[in-house]
């Protein structure tokens, strides 16, 4: 087959009918333009909120859950096999919430090559002491360095510097705390454990994350101040949070560790089931919308081959008479359907692109938030080429039937009606 | 004489369903030798076009058996037949049938390029030929709609010269022209015959253009009777 000359064909037919054309590749344009933006954004906006639970979450968390005994001793009797057992006499055993030979297991995690980096941390309710009254929250005893490149913690210091706390008898509180006992860095804020043992700690630095219940319980000190205010020794870690180059391989590798370092795991995608199912749903808003919008445009492209196609009866007939084969006219309709997608898909990227980073500079601030100045978008390649893809798919679709018609137009009716 | 059949019809019938079953064509047998330039004349309604249009191989409903050039052509595909129309058989309809996108001269070397035997620059050159025998090469560059109707039909003419097809098939090709415009026709047919031996079959119910060519085929109610 001559695609060449079939091509040429199928242009001549465009330009003849500019007009008509223009306007079906502007809603192939549209179409494309608005699926684009409307992804971007929406991808945009998923990756903000899951990145605010993500980026504080580690992959794998490996902990020591306080729990029941497995074995009661009445199923251990024979006489009670068959027996159902409802008497618990074994309360759960006080391992204490230390992870045993933790510093072992640190060493060897980060020998493993799957693993970004780990990081230990100590976490225990405390009191905050003002005045007369007690505010509770949660002292997290982190190691520094690791954690700030683990979690990027400095993105929510609003005052001060991270690398304070590795000063003895620092800390960070969120700034809900701060707020509601009128404090502020530089000060020095009372905190009591839940044995009872009293400490003071200079503020350095206020953290917001944006999660009011966070800000209002949540504070950051140091590994060794921590462990010094619980009276514990060096090795005592509750948290191993680890973080994996491949996030997909999560579940098992928790489980791996279950198995390997007999502690709990618990990994980031159980942690967060819920923020994956919105992020889902979103996501299939924006592409529901965005085959819509196409589907419309392929109407359009077929409404106006078809026109074409009654309007060009006579040349489809003397092509076929000339020897031009069903399958070549049907080729050289198709063609100009591809031509009309290619060429309005292809500005609809463009154009989304534009909308898109119109979008990404447009002030989007929340006292919540920040870190985010703007409305977020994301710029997947990928959104591009589905895009360009839906659009050539659709309007392929959407020629194909007046270009099957188009073939099978017969040549004898339409001259001997002349 | 018998090996020189370029057309030949065998036991060719035709009907028409609609309104009801109507046998249009009834066994015709009729075979065209090269060279010769027939005209196939007969009443409104006798069957001649559709005659023509089964010869053609644009109609392929029917019975009996066409050959072109000794080749059988019944039974065969969309696509085969579409090449033997590009290849072997030119035709002029009472219509011109120009393309409006195209100027007068792609309108001529479109089925060359289709058949791609040649480069598009001695496909150029070739229409070009034919069109300073019809007298219209310094039109070459104009849009059909620029033409008059007598030129259209010469460009159409042009255009089913230019593959060097077997048979040139005209259905009532002077039908809209005038009687000057009708005998510039018939004189270019004429000239094609005689000098470039080039076999012609013409439908027409013009009886002067049908006597002065060398074969008339007479049909009436779905039969040569002649």
């Amino acid at each position: 087959m001559n695609f060449k000359l079939i091509l040429n064909i199928a242009l001549h037919l465009l330009r003849a009918r500019l007009k008509q054309t223009i306007v079906a590749a502007v809603g192939v344009t549209f179409g494309i333009a608005m699926f684009i933006s409307l992804v971007s954004f929406m991808h945009g906006l998923n990756d903000l909120l899951d990145g605010l639970m993500l980026n504080r979450t580690p992959h794998v968390l490996l902990y020591n859950e306080i729990k029941p005994s497995e074995k009661q001793p009445v199923s251990l009797a024979d006489d009670y096999k068959n027996n159902v057992n409802f008497i618990h006499s074994i309360k759960p055993k006080d391992r204490g919430k230390s992870i045993y030979n933790g510093k072992t297991i640190i060493k060897v995690l980060k020998e493993d090559a799957r693993i970004i980096d780990v990081a230990p941390k100590v976490t225990t309710p405390v009191f905050f002491n003002s005045g007369t009254i007690e505010i509770s929250g949660i002292v997290n005893g982190i190691d520094v360095l690791p954690e700030e490149k683990l979690f990027k913690i400095s993105d929510y210091i609003i005052e001060g510097k991270v690398a304070d706390l590795l000063q003895n008898n620092s800390i960070i509180i969120g700034k809900g705390l701060a707020d509601k006992m009128l404090l502020s860095k530089g000060d020095i804020i009372k905190i009591t454990t839940s044995k009872g043992n009293l400490a003071s700690l200079k503020i350095v630095g206020i953290s917001e994350i944006g999660i009011a219940e966070i800000d209002n319980t949540m504070s950051y000190t140091s590994l060794a101040t921590v462990q010094k205010i619980l009276g514990e020794p060096t090795n005592y870690i509750t948290d191993i949070q680890i973080k994996l180059f491949d996030m997909a391989s999560t579940p098992a590798v928790a489980k791996e560790f279950r198995d390997k370092f007999n502690l709990d795991t618990i990994d980031y995608q159980t942690a967060n089931s819920q923020f994956e199912t919105g992020s889902t749903v979103r996501s299939i808003i924006s592409y529901a919308v965005g085959v819509v919008l196409l589907i419309v445009a392929g109407f359009g492209i077929y409404n106006i081959l078809n026109m074409m196609i009654y309007e060009k009866m006579d040349s489809i007939a003397i092509l076929k008479a000339t020897g031009f084969s069903g399958n070549d006219v049907k080729w050289i309709f198709v063609s100009l359907s591809i031509i009309i997608g290619l060429a309005g898909g292809l500005f609809g990227l463009l154009f989304g692109y534009i909308f898109s980073s119109i979008i990404d500079v447009i002030p989007f601030e929340t006292a919540s938030l920040p870190t985010i100045k703007t409305y977020p978008i994301n710029y997947n390649p990928l959104f591009y080429v589905i895009g360009i893809t839906f659009a050539l798919f659709t309007t392929t679709i959407a020629g194909l039937f007046p270009a099957l018609k188009a073939s099978k137009v017969d040549p004898v009716e339409i001259i001997r009606g002349k | 004489m018998e090996n020189n059949k370029v057309l030949e019809a065998v036991g060719l019938s035709k009907y028409f369903y609609d309104p009801v079953k109507f046998k249009v064509l009834k066994e015709i047998n009729v075979s065209i030798n090269h060279g010769d330039f027939v005209s196939i004349v007969g009443k409104s309604g006798c069957g001649k076009s559709t005659l023509l249009y089964l010869l053609s191989t644009m109609d392929t409903d029917y019975d009996g058996q066409i050959f072109i050039h000794k080749e059988l052509v019944t039974g065969k595909t969309d696509k085969e037949l579409a090449l033997i129309r590009n290849e072997k058989i030119g035709f002029v309809f009472q219509f011109h049938y120009l393309l409006a996108e195209y100027n007068v001269l792609k309108n001529v070397m479109l089925p060359g390029m289709k058949l791609g035997k040649y480069s598009n620059q001695e496909i150029e050159h070739r229409a070009m030929k034919h069109l300073k025998t019809l007298d219209m090469e310094d039109q070459a560059l104009k849009m059909p709609n620029q033409l008059s109707g007598g030129q259209k039909q010469r460009v159409a003419i042009a255009r089913a010269l230019i593959n060097d097809p077997q048979i040139i098939m005209g259905d009532e090709p002077t039908g809209n022209l005038d009687k000057k415009n009708s005998d510039l026709v018939f004189d270019i047919f004429n000239k094609l015959t005689q000098e470039q031996n080039q076999t012609l079959l013409v439908v027409t119910h013009d009886t002067d253009f049908a006597e002065r060519t060398n074969r008339i085929i007479t049909m009436e109610d779905g039969k040569v009777i002649l």
